[in-house]
């Protein structure tokens, strides 16, 4: 039995009542009693709608929200509990790609500094020299199907698909364990999205990364992940093995939206 | 003879830009009868979304310039007609429901007005919109206006609608403002539909209503309607018909279910096997390799020569012309019977 990497426990997050110009606003119950564990190595998905919760759970397991209530666990270690220079190491360890690779690379940086910068946030654990981190730059960017010739260049020149590289590159730059993955194909065309994809599981096979995987694609969280979670309203609604709730969902609304997912139906198989 | 209700012959578009000019349009054919629902698919930039602003001229010239082509809607060329006279086409008989629900919508207006200004301004054109005696007020106008407003919102799924006629845009949720711009589109009952990338920003559930919705408007109304999207998936789905773009070209159109049952050009089999489905194993997907050509400097033949699995030197010689398949099922390849034979061995 693989060890947990990351126990979400009870978790719930009200955002509180605030008074504006207008009067006072509603509270938002965001999560509501959500546990999720994630072994190591494995691919989870995580599918919701908009306004479902995602975002929030995933910021809190960057801790960059805190939860109202219940406890988030990274190898066995709270979260809440940690000193900020510890999470700040800790924050080597889980890194997030997000989702839309357009606005999230700095148009003044190039791409060495964009995929060194990482390296130099955490440099009290990595201990790199300028050169080595150039070095360390150059290796990611061929990780990533991308060269060392691409380092001085900036984001403006490079295509969706290559920028969306760029974040992975940065992502894998402190060495993390975790990843996590906000929709990263969701801004890009399907060609596209399926190098990625496979650069995604290219990666995970040879650096033994895992993956929790954000996304509303059902059919991209199916062909990536392992286990899925579907979350509805804060809710956790059902859980469980990829093909399992893929091909027998038990709940009315994974149900729905299993039924919802448009589909190419092709009966030989095409090229 | 009756004309078709859209008819792109052979058009081609230039964007000039510092560089040089780019040839973004080269040459579409498309013809779109009453009661079909054309997908028009294609990566971004494949130039879906300039043929459609095109069917209602909303391409700015310059720096566009159509160096040839027309596009005839039931027989009269818009691309030569006066302004005055595309602008009674706009909105009343094309309707437009454009991509981004949040950026499209008046925010200092109520959702109310906005549609009661679009039916009072398609009723000039065709009073029968209102269902109102021809010398009506101008109160009782603006009072059917919004009734067939209200109308209108019921019918695209909102609850509540006559109540929510007052509501101003941001107290909307993106799929209910996506709806809203689709009332706003078909409250002129238009008989050319344009939807560009309509669900594209929505989750699953709220595009497969919406898609539905935009079934039943053509069943019911025996409009014609151009869907561009570039998910395949919300093509099959959706559309009769379907038209593969790739850097300016239509490289393959024809029935849905015979396109992609059986996908004769090698740009739409490599598209439908980068879509993960069922049964592709993980690390499988058959991404293409390769970017979009530069259309500045575009390949004199075949554009998509250079990423073509298939291709041979005449492939860079001369664009292809579109060959029949079967039918109504058309591939602009010259390679079709070999690509044919690689597939079958």
């Amino acid at each position: 039995m693989p060890e947990p990497i990351l126990q979400i426990e009870n978790v719930s997050k009200i955002y509180g009542a605030r008074r504006t110009l207008f009067g006072r606003t509603a509270e938002v119950q965001a999560l509501n009693n959500v546990s999720i564990s994630v072994q190591k190595g494995e691919s989870f998905g995580l599918v919701g709608e908009s306004g479902s919760g995602k975002t929030t759970l995933t910021r809190s397991i960057l801790h960059l929200e805190t939860p109202t209530a219940g406890r988030i666990l990274f190898e066995g270690q709270d979260l809440a509990l940690l000193s900020s220079a510890e999470l700040r190491r800790l924050r080597a360890r889980v890194q997030i790609v997000f989702q839309d690779p357009y606005a999230s690379l700095n148009p003044r940086m190039s791409v060495r500094d964009i995929v060194t910068e990482p390296m130099l946030v955490h440099n009290d654990i990595l201990n790199l020299s300028r050169v080595q981190r150039t070095d360390r730059a150059a290796e990611l960017l061929s990780l990533v199907g991308l060269g060392p010739q691409h380092l001085s260049r900036f984001p403006h020149e490079f295509s969706g698909g290559q920028r969306q590289r760029i974040c992975i590159a940065r992502a894998l730059a402190s060495g993390p364990e975790l990843l996590l993955l906000d929709e990263p194909t969701s801004a890009l065309d399907v060609s596209v999205q399926a190098q990625v994809l496979n650069l995604l599981c290219d990666l995970q096979d040879r650096l033994g990364l895992t993956y929790f995987f954000i996304s509303h694609d059902l059919a991209v969280v199916r062909y990536l992940c392992d286990r899925v979670a579907l979350i509805y309203r804060g809710e956790l609604v059902e859980e469980g093995e990829t093909d399992e709730i893929f091909d027998a969902p038990k709940s009315d609304y994974a149900k729905m939206l299993i039924g919802a997912m448009p589909e190419v139906k092709v009966r030989g198989n095409a090229a | 003879m009756t004309h078709p209700l859209l008819d792109i012959r052979n058009l081609h578009l230039t964007m000039t830009s510092f560089d040089g000019a780019a040839h973004v349009l080269n040459g579409i054919d498309l013809t779109v009868n009453r009661g079909e629902i054309w997908g028009l698919v294609g990566e971004s930039g494949c130039g879906k979304s300039l043929t459609g602003l095109s069917i209602s001229r909303l391409v700015s010239t310059p720096p566009a310039r159509y160096i040839d082509g027309e596009i005839l809607f039931e027989g009269r060329d818009i691309l030569s007609l006066p302004a005055k006279e595309v602008q009674s086409l706009r909105g009343k008989r094309i309707g437009m429901i454009f991509q981004d629900p949040t950026t499209n919508l008046n925010p200092s207006y109520r959702i109310g007005e906005q549609l009661v200004d679009v039916a009072l301004a398609a009723a000039r054109h065709d009073a029968s919109i209102l269902d109102c005696p021809p010398n009506a007020s101008r109160r009782e106008r603006r009072r059917a206006a919004r009734r067939l407003a209200g109308d209108m919102l019921d019918r695209v799924g909102i609850p509540n609608a006559e109540a929510r006629l007052d509501n101003y845009p941001h107290e909307f949720s993106g799929g209910m403002r996506q709806r809203v711009l689709i009332a706003m589109a078909l409250i002129g009952r238009p008989d050319l539909l344009i939807a560009d990338e309509p669900t594209t920003a929505l989750d699953v559930s709220v595009q497969a209503q919406i898609l539905k919705l935009l079934k039943g408007t053509v069943a019911d109304h025996f409009i014609g309607v151009i869907l561009i999207t570039h998910n395949l998936g919300v093509v099959a789905e959706t559309c009769s018909h379907v038209a593969v773009m790739y850097a300016g070209n239509i490289v393959e159109s024809g029935p849905v279910a015979e396109v992609i049952e059986r996908p004769a050009h090698p740009y739409t089999k490599a598209l439908m096997a980068s879509i993960p489905t069922k049964h592709s194993k993980r690390g499988s997907l058959n991404g293409l390799g390769g970017s979009v050509p530069n259309l500045i400097s575009a390949p004199p033949g075949c554009r998509f020569a250079p990423r073509c699995p298939h291709a041979v030197e005449a492939c860079t010689q001369t664009l292809p012309k579109p060959v029949q398949v079967g039918g109504t099922h058309h591939a602009a390849c010259i390679r079709l019977t070999e690509t044919e034979d690689l597939v079958d061995a």
